[in-house]
């Protein structure tokens, strides 16, 4: 829960929210930008966190940050974690 | 674990580890007299057990588990106001998953949820907030836990659900900050540490400064670290060398990502939204003035805690941890897990008894998983 994953902020999807679309580890999901708004993000790697990007950082850092999130099944979690909340937000009460 | 021939860069950690060794001998530091290291974030702690760091590096270096994992310090008192409020009817309370099977009195979330509570897995508060948007007619609380990584987060929710004028989302705040305990810990006669290892995404939100306390007060070198293995072996030589150099400062290994002064958007939203309680309860290290944050009353109409009339000081007396676990002394690195009389016995990941079992960031889950020096020989 308290690392941050990569992904890459590809389009947005409302910018008057601050809202933009992110692939994270072939996941797609929407993500809050606000916090790394200060240049434009499109295109770029964030750091993203629990749905927020949270630090731009460059294509190297993020391969090697992915590649140890892998190793520490981190990566994995955060891509369970975005499945299963699309399934929470469905579920009949 | 991983060998270090496996690492991305085996070259760079081998020289990393055999500098950590010579400035270790050369600082006298020997298993039966090690330094004592301690690495601050849960991240760090299932770090240096999945790369076997702390079986790999020089044996006069022992590293001590911190108190930075947020389920883990969660006491068992927040977990049965957590489950209190899923049980009210129309509610629908939504977590992270890694709190679903904290330990309560009665019961963890998940024991709630299979009990008929509307108890969902969010990744985000996001995903709470649009919950709340598709269910007028229900009460939408999150259940916001964690360290500044994580604040700001639940505090920029709490704004846009305020602009959206949304009436049925809430934040049960136990929000939790990382300086106070480890003031806390630096003032406890029986800790013996000679350095820190800061968090590193806690400190790209909140900056290195926060922590110029420790270099300045106490004299104790801490050097803010990223998750790589060699970005963890260099910390603990920029550590080292402080040490044999006689200084004492904050220095940042992870510049590449942490700023020096933080996240400005962060850490004005985390300002707008929270303000410190005066004190907060931490499993195993008990009441930490300033630790923990709450709700300003300008969002008071997002605060559960108003809302349902529960939470930290609204509960009647304080309720004790369960008798035989030894989570507070393992936790401030007073024990190890291993001298847990439940390890493995009446507490493993499959039944914890106690936080640091749950999360794979705790100290007793990583033990657990991969081993300890001691039973590695
Ligand atoms: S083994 Fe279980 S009870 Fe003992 S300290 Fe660890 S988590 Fe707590």
């Amino acid at each position: 829960m308290c690392l941050g994953i990569p992904g890459r902020i590809i389009a947005w999807v409302d910018k008057a929210s601050l809202m933009a679309m992110a692939e994270v580890s072939g996941v797609r999901r929407a993500v809050n930008v606000a916090c790394v708004a200060g240049e434009d993000p499109i295109g770029k790697w964030a750091l993203i966190h629990v749905g927020f990007a949270m630090a731009l950082i460059d294509e190297d850092e993020a391969a090697r940050t992915l590649e140890a999130l892998r190793d520490l099944g981190e990566a994995q979690e955060a891509v369970e974690q975005m499945r299963a909340a699309d399934l929470a937000l469905e579920a009949a009460p | 674990m991983k060998f270090a021939s496996e690492f991305r860069d085996p070259a760079l950690a081998r020289a990393l580890l055999s500098a950590i060794a010579d400035k270790a001998d050369a600082l006298g530091a020997s298993r039966a007299k090690p330094l004592h290291i301690m690495e601050i974030c849960g991240g760090h702690t299932h770090s240096i057990f999945r790369y076997g760091l702390d079986k790999l590096v020089h044996e006069g270096i022992e590293f001590i588990h911190g108190p930075g994992c947020p389920v883990c310090v969660l006491p068992m008192a927040r977990v049965d106001e957590c489950v209190e409020i899923a049980e009210r009817p129309g509610v629908i309370f939504t977590t992270f998953g890694d709190a679903m099977r904290v330990p309560g009195h009665r019961k963890s979330l998940m024991q709630a949820k299979a009990g008929g509570a509307d108890v969902r897995m969010v990744y985000s508060p996001l995903d709470a907030l649009e919950l709340a948007r598709r269910n007028p007619e229900r009460e939408v609380v999150f259940f916001g836990l964690g360290f500044e990584t994580t604040t700001p987060s639940t505090a920029l929710s709490v704004q846009q659900a305020a602009r959206e004028g949304l009436r049925n989302f809430s934040v049960f705040c136990n929000h939790i900050t990382v300086p106070e305990p480890i003031k806390a810990l630096l003032d406890d006669p029986d800790m013996v540490l000679d350095g820190f290892i800061g968090p590193g995404h806690v400190s790209m939100v909140i900056g290195v400064h926060p922590y110029d306390f420790i270099a300045r007060d106490y004299g104790k070198p801490i050097v803010v670290a990223g998750f790589e293995p060699t970005d963890l072996l260099q910390s603990i030589l920029m550590i080292l060398t402080q040490v044999a150099e006689g200084r004492a400062a904050v220095e940042n290994q992870y510049g590449r990502v942490v700023p020096e002064h933080g996240n400005p958007v962060s850490l004005a939203a985390i300002d707008d939204v929270y303000e410190k309680r005066p004190s907060f309860e931490w499993r195993g290290l008990g009441e930490i003035d300033a630790s923990g944050l709450r709700i300003r009353p300008k969002y008071r109409a997002f605060d559960a805690e108003e809302k349902f009339g529960i939470g930290y000081a609204r509960t009647r007396a304080p309720v004790p941890e369960i008798a035989g676990c030894e989570c507070g002394k393992v936790m401030v690195g007073k024990l190890k897990p291993t001298q847990c009389p439940q390890f493995g016995k009446g507490c493993s990941p499959e039944m914890p008894l106690g936080a640091l079992m749950v999360s794979s960031e705790g100290a007793c889950a990583a033990y657990w998983q991969y081993g300890s020096r001691v039973a590695a020989e």
